[in-house]
């Protein structure tokens, strides 16, 4: 039976990991690649970077940080932050990533979905895009983009749907309302995003304790899930190993990749 | 030499650091001159079936490999996409493969699963091979597409998704998994291990 996957998700500074809540007030953790082979022994199923001031700084991801850290940990990994072209992509991989996450380029510029998927295959294109709850878009979420700052217009479920059309094979939502709440998943807005595709979901933003995961795990059908503050962030009052989560996990009857 | 297939869109990299992770020594390979010293070769598989398929032709690998691989029988594991060009023929861009197996590959039924698979699942090893392996460990799986064998007697592992698929092949030197070994932390790691492990003819 296929798992349900957790994911440490790292946003990057300067080779660093820092952890923010609703994308403000970033606060230092540890180096990436010591961080990322931690979470890797922890047996995590998966890794995200974002680079996130690549993009506003106008230059290229650290693609020192992702060659180190390809070199010791064997989980996939998706690089984004700063991703351009097709060529930004081909360097992405090359240094040992398997996937790449677009967000606000793929907003301006949504032919750089199709452009990956047709270079590399759509398995290797995330779609991530931040969402914000609000009356003015269809679906009652609007799409945010350049680290939640600014307002798209576009309505969040079309622009899945229309992210899943292009050839992204898989869609991160993170929910810019719960991030950092420690509250729990939009489990509202997993379901209507499950209802308009068919590529696996992922959902991120407000995991704070083990039940968060086991709802959005069995109230919808989200695949994965992102838990950062939960694994590693300084600003918990007490972090959970993976290995608990999924001992938990397993007792209320969610698969997930048992801890060897 | 260890000879990993090294191709535009493949993965080739994230092979060769689990390689020399496990410690052995291992060298890219581009064209058929590169495999004179192969004592075990690898396909890495990212992307379609058919980019494989054309980029294989264009470096003029296809007749190379058949003579490494089916006459002098060095060791071949493919890996995904690079398990599924084994077989005859692909659904995915209705492409003629490699037909080193008989079989075909075909597409998951959408009405039924999330396409693609994307994540861990439990794999079950039906036929004993050199390759020592733990029964019931997840691997790593990303695939719209799967392999069907003609021949029951290749299949080496199988794995549940929307019913039962093969998830990895074996015919005498001839190793394919679906799941990407290089990607399923310590269970990968050792079952690539004993690939590497393996001896010519045996």
């Amino acid at each position: 039976m296929l798992t349900k996957r957790l994911i440490a998700c790292f946003d990057i500074v300067a080779g660093r990991v820092t952890k923010a809540v609703q994308f403000q007030d970033n606060i230092d953790v540890a180096p990436a690649e010591e961080l990322a082979t931690a979470m890797y022994t922890a047996q995590v199923d998966e890794l995200i970077f974002y680079d996130i001031t690549a993009s506003a700084q106008k230059r290229k991801i650290d693609m020192e940080t992702v060659k180190k850290v390809a070199s010791k940990v064997f989980i996939p990994f998706a690089v984004g932050g700063g991703i351009r072209n097709i060529e930004d992509m081909y360097e992405v991989l090359k240094a040992g990533a398997e996937k790449i996450s677009v967000d606000s380029m793929a907003v301006r510029d949504p032919d750089i979905i199709s452009q990956g998927a047709k270079a590399f295959g759509s398995q290797c294109i995330v779609l991530s895009t931040q969402v914000k709850r609000g009356a003015a878009t269809p679906s009652g979420y609007e799409v945010y983009i350049d680290g939640a700052r600014t307002a798209t217009g576009l309505d969040a479920i079309q622009w899945i749907k229309k992210g899943e059309e292009l050839g992204a094979g898989e869609i991160c939502i993170n929910s810019i309302d719960q991030d950092g709440t420690l509250m729990g998943y939009d489990l509202p807005l997993m379901e209507m995003a499950q209802k308009a595709v068919n590529v696996p979901l992922i959902a991120s933003g407000g995991a704070g304790k083990p039940e968060h995961l086991r709802d959005v795990f069995t109230k919808t059908q989200t695949q994965a899930a992102i838990i950062s503050s939960m694994l590693y962030s300084p600003r918990m009052e007490r972090n959970y190993s993976a290995q608990e989560l999924k001992a938990y996990l397993l007792e209320n009857n969610v698969p997930v990749r048992p801890f060897l | 030499m260890i000879r990993i297939i090294d191709y535009k869109a493949g993965n080739a990299p994230s092979v060769m650091h689990a390689v020399k992770h496990l410690g052995f020594e291992a060298k890219f390979a581009r064209q058929a001159k590169d495999f004179g010293d192969a004592t075990h070769i690898i396909l890495p598989g990212v992307g379609s079936a058919k980019a494989t398929m054309d980029s294989l032709m264009s470096m003029n690998l296809p007749t190379k490999l058949e003579k490494m691989v089916l006459k002098r029988k060095i060791p071949f594991l493919g890996i995904c996409v690079g398990m599924q060009i084994l077989f005859e023929y692909s659904q995915e861009d209705d492409v003629p493969c490699l037909g080193w197996l008989k079989g075909r590959v075909l597409k998951y039924d959408t009405n039924n699963v999330r396409v693609p698979q994307m994540g861990w699942n439990q794999v079950c090893f039906t036929k004993p091979t050199p390759i020592e392996t733990q029964q019931d460990d997840h691997y790593y799986f990303v695939n719209s597409y799967y392999a069907k064998p003609e021949d029951t007697a290749d299949i080496w592992a199988t794995s549940e998704y929307g019913g039962e698929f093969c998830a990895a092949i074996n015919q005498e030197n001839i190793y394919g998994t679906q799941f990407h070994v290089e990607k399923s932390g310590e269970a990968g790691l050792s079952l690539l291990k004993g690939f590497l492990s393996l001896e010519r003819d045996k």
